[in-house]
């Protein structure tokens, strides 16, 4: 008997099976076996989470929530395994299950020549299964664990080439700053189970908007803090951390050092976007608190431009994707912000396909310049590349919401939302927004010009060694192309197996023709009872509703509105600038020099955490190895006991002479004493 | 008119003698061995004048024994004086030392 549950459970542990025979009996079943299980578990997932998301569109099913297993109880609290599944996971779970399939496809050929080739598709597999926990979870509880597997499993994959320095220490940049965030997360676990007794999510929702309102605590003495706030201000910075929101960003870029197919997996489409996700989850739970929702919005506005501009001055095709993700997290979080959870959720939808095509069409890139991503390298590839430039195109204009892609939908309706919101903040994060527009189109065109466009920067040192070496495009790690300078290829640049080129294809439909579902996802109510978008204090996000007259309606108005003259502005300055002047850009950078030199650095924020953290750390290390174990524990309390022994003892031995007459004279006067001692004591 | 204070005090003066022959004496065993004799001495100089003062002859007995033992030891010291003699060559105190740690 199939029923809902049986599909549900089937869903999460197909990519955990494929994990499991992939990673530990990977020398078994060989490379074709590892990578044929993997993409069969995923694609059993991906098949079953849409025929789930169609019940649950169509109305087939009602909302699934049961729990499945009990882990453990203590007490009043039970530890449950169980799935909370509506509308707003089913769209996650075909977002995660439907990229994650793309790129196992593509990992075949991206990993092609990698020894570690079935040690990765077990890791994406088993990412996929973590990813799925996250978003199917029912209860607190199991949303931590799928939390921390994701981060787990991030981390092997970032340092997935563990024999590079900079891999190893960007997975241990990345592990702390999130377990920064994880600490905040815990946090508000914590304050949950604390004031609801409870870590099911329905019984904390229905129970939200009477247990919480009046209670407080005090976290700094004589400052009482609204109980709503206390939870959405700890829990948002769990999301700071995993969506990779400023202060907390710094890991994302570095990540980069991982290989391609799971910076576009974990690091741009799915795994980043779990704190938006969680977010939107609990809306019940934000509603409550206008403060908390503040500090949402004015971290995700601050992301969204200020990362955005960093992404400008990067040289590394990958690095400027990653900062263009963090910006578009930023938007997503402002949307959040301001109420506009289904607009968050719709752009994360979006943004997972168009980002995921743009990284994957960087691989594609890096793939054929034989692993060179430095963008001074690259220019004129589009005759190289006919099918990675064309999806690149496609891309970048749902990146930069050109009208008619989806990201022109999804980013318009945080633009209006954040416009028409009247919360503390909104101001800021609208201006934030609305340039970041601008800043969006610059860097995304100035990737797109410096990549495919323009003269060719790199040398082909052997034009007639031709085709067929597709051999050794795929490994990366044991630098057999290191002996090349920078910009010297092999053999001219050509576009990489089907394999490759197939998830480009496939994610470039989704990029283009997904904004079209905006109707019923963020002015309708598709989410209605999944997300709080129709609490009155949420009225931001249903604003659109009273003018909604369709996507094309939108279409129209779009091209009248600001955000669609920013984006063109931002083209019409990367066109000019790279396009056609490509001095301009050197000769801004110097007049600008300080500025420049801002951005280069990042702002100085990975510096000051290095110097502070980083730097205080190995200190605070070393001043506790050398004032504590070494002086303490070593010299003091076992050489320095040993050593006392051994002093008093050298002392003492001096006594013991071997002389008769000295013996006998300590027993005199040992007697003497004794005799004098009882005598005093009698007197 | 000779009390018991001068007795004690005649046991006295001789076992502090001893004592002075053992620490001073840095030359001869010899002279540590008569100067242990002089110590039980002095102890039964002691004995008998409480002996006398008590009216307990028993302190007399033990005396006896004493002396006899004391005739034993003094024999069975010569002996090990002999064959320390024999193995260092040498009676002098100061360089029997191998008791030293």
């Amino acid at each position: 008997m199939i029923t809902p549950k049986l599909i549900l459970i089937v869903i999460a542990l197909a990519p955990l099976f494929g994990a499991i025979v992939a990673g530990l009996f990977g020398s078994r079943v060989g490379r074709a076996g590892a990578h044929s299980v993997t993409i069969a578990g995923v694609g059993v997932s991906f098949l079953l989470s849409c025929y789930v998301l169609y019940q649950l569109a169509t109305g087939g099913w009602g909302v699934f929530n049961e729990n499945l297993y009990t882990w453990f109880q203590v007490g009043p609290l039970s530890a449950n395994v169980g799935f909370l599944v509506d509308r707003l996971t089913a769209v996650m779970m075909v977002v995660v299950t439907s990229v994650s399939l793309l790129v196992h496809v593509y990992t075949i050929g991206y990993m092609a020549e990698d020894p570690g080739y079935q040690r990765f598709f077990s890791y994406i597999s088993l990412f996929t299964f973590s990813m799925l926990m996250l978003v199917m979870s029912n209860n607190f509880m199991q949303l931590f664990f799928g939390w921390e597997a994701v981060g787990l499993v991030s981390y092997l994959l970032i340092g997935f080439w563990f024999k590079r320095p900079s891999a190893i220490f960007a997975n241990m940049k990345a592990f702390i700053v999130n377990r920064v965030g994880d600490f905040g997360f815990l946090l508000g676990i914590a304050a949950v189970l604390y004031w609801f007794g409870s870590l099911d999510y329905t019984q904390v929702f229905n129970a939200a908007p009477t247990t919480l309102p009046g209670k407080s605590l005090e976290l700094i003495a004589g400052h009482p803090w609204a109980a709503a706030t206390v939870i959405g201000v700890l829990l948002f910075i769990g999301a700071m951390g995993k969506s990779a929101q400023v202060p907390l960003h710094v890991w994302l870029p570095d990540s980069m050092e991982g290989p391609t197919p799971i910076s576009a997996l974990i690091h741009a489409a799915t795994m980043v976007t779990a704190g938006i996700f969680m977010v939107a989850r609990m809306s019940p739970l934000y509603e409550l608190s206008d403060a908390a929702l503040s500090f949402v919005m004015v971290i995700g506005a601050t992301t969204a431009l200020f990362t955005g501009l960093i992404g400008i001055v990067q040289n590394d095709v990958k690095r400027v994707v990653a900062y263009s993700t963090l910006s578009q997290l930023g938007y997503m979080t402002v949307a959040l912000g301001v109420s506009a959870y289904s607009a968050a959720i719709f752009h994360l939808m979006t943004h997972a396909f168009f980002k995921a095509l743009l990284f994957l069409g960087a691989g594609s890139v890096i793939i054929a310049m034989h692993h060179e991503q430095d963008m001074r390298h690259m220019g004129g590839l589009k005759k190289y590349l006919p099918i990675t430039f064309a999806t690149a195109w496609i891309g970048t204009l749902a990146l930069t919401g050109f009208p008619g892609f989806s990201g022109f939908f999804s980013k318009d309706a945080i633009i209006e939302a954040a416009h028409e919101s009247h919360r503390w903040g909104s101001g800021y994060a609208y201006f934030c927004v609305l340039v970041g527009v601008f800043v969006t189109a610059l860097y995304s065109f100035r990737l797109i010009y410096l990549t495919y466009h323009g003269k060719e920067r790199f040398v082909v040192e052997d034009k007639h060694h031709g085709h067929g070496h597709d051999a050794h495009h795929g490994d990366a790690h044991d630098d057999h192309h290191g002996h090349h300078e920078p910009g010297h290829l092999e053999h001219a640049p050509h576009e990489p197996g089907w394999v490759v080129w197939l998830p480009l294809v496939l994610l470039a439909i989704p990029s283009i023709v997904a904004g079209w579902w905006i109707g019923p996802m963020v002015y309708g109510d598709f989410f209605a009872g999944a997300i709080a978008n129709v609490h009155p204090a949420g009225a931001e996000a249903a604003h659109g509703a009273h003018e909604w007259h369709g996507p094309l309606a939108m279409l129209v108005h779009g091209l009248t509105a600001a955000p669609f003259w920013f984006a063109v502005a931002g083209f019409a300055t990367a066109t000019y600038v790279y396009l056609f002047n490509p001095s301009i850009a050197d000769k801004a950078a110097k007049a600008f020099a300080p500025l420049y030199r801002l951005l280069q650095n990042k702002y100085g924020i990975d510096d000051l955490y290095f110097a502070i953290f980083a730097r205080g750390g190995v200190g605070l290390g070393r001043g506790l190895w050398r004032g504590g174990d070494v002086a303490v524990i070593d010299d003091g309390i076992v050489n320095g006991s040993a050593s006392l022994v051994a002093r008093v003892a050298a002392t003492v031995r001096r006594v013991q002479s071997g002389y008769l007459y000295h013996y006998a004279f300590a027993m005199i006067v040992g007697l003497i004493v004794l005799l004098g001692g009882f005598w005093l004591a009698a007197r | 008119m000779i009390t018991l204070a001068h007795y004690i005090v005649l046991g006295a003066i001789l076992f502090c003698i001893s004592v002075a022959g053992i620490f001073i004496n840095r030359k001869n065993v010899v002279v540590l061995l008569m100067a242990i004799e002089l110590m039980l001495l002095a102890v039964n100089m002691n004995f008998v004048a409480f002996s006398r003062f008590l009216g307990d002859p028993s302190g007399q007995v033990f005396v006896f024994f004493i002396l006899t033992v004391a005739a034993a030891e003094t024999a069975i010291g010569l002996a090990i004086l002999v064959v320390l003699f024999r193995n260092r060559s040498t009676i002098n105190v100061a360089e029997i030392d191998s008791m030293k740690g």
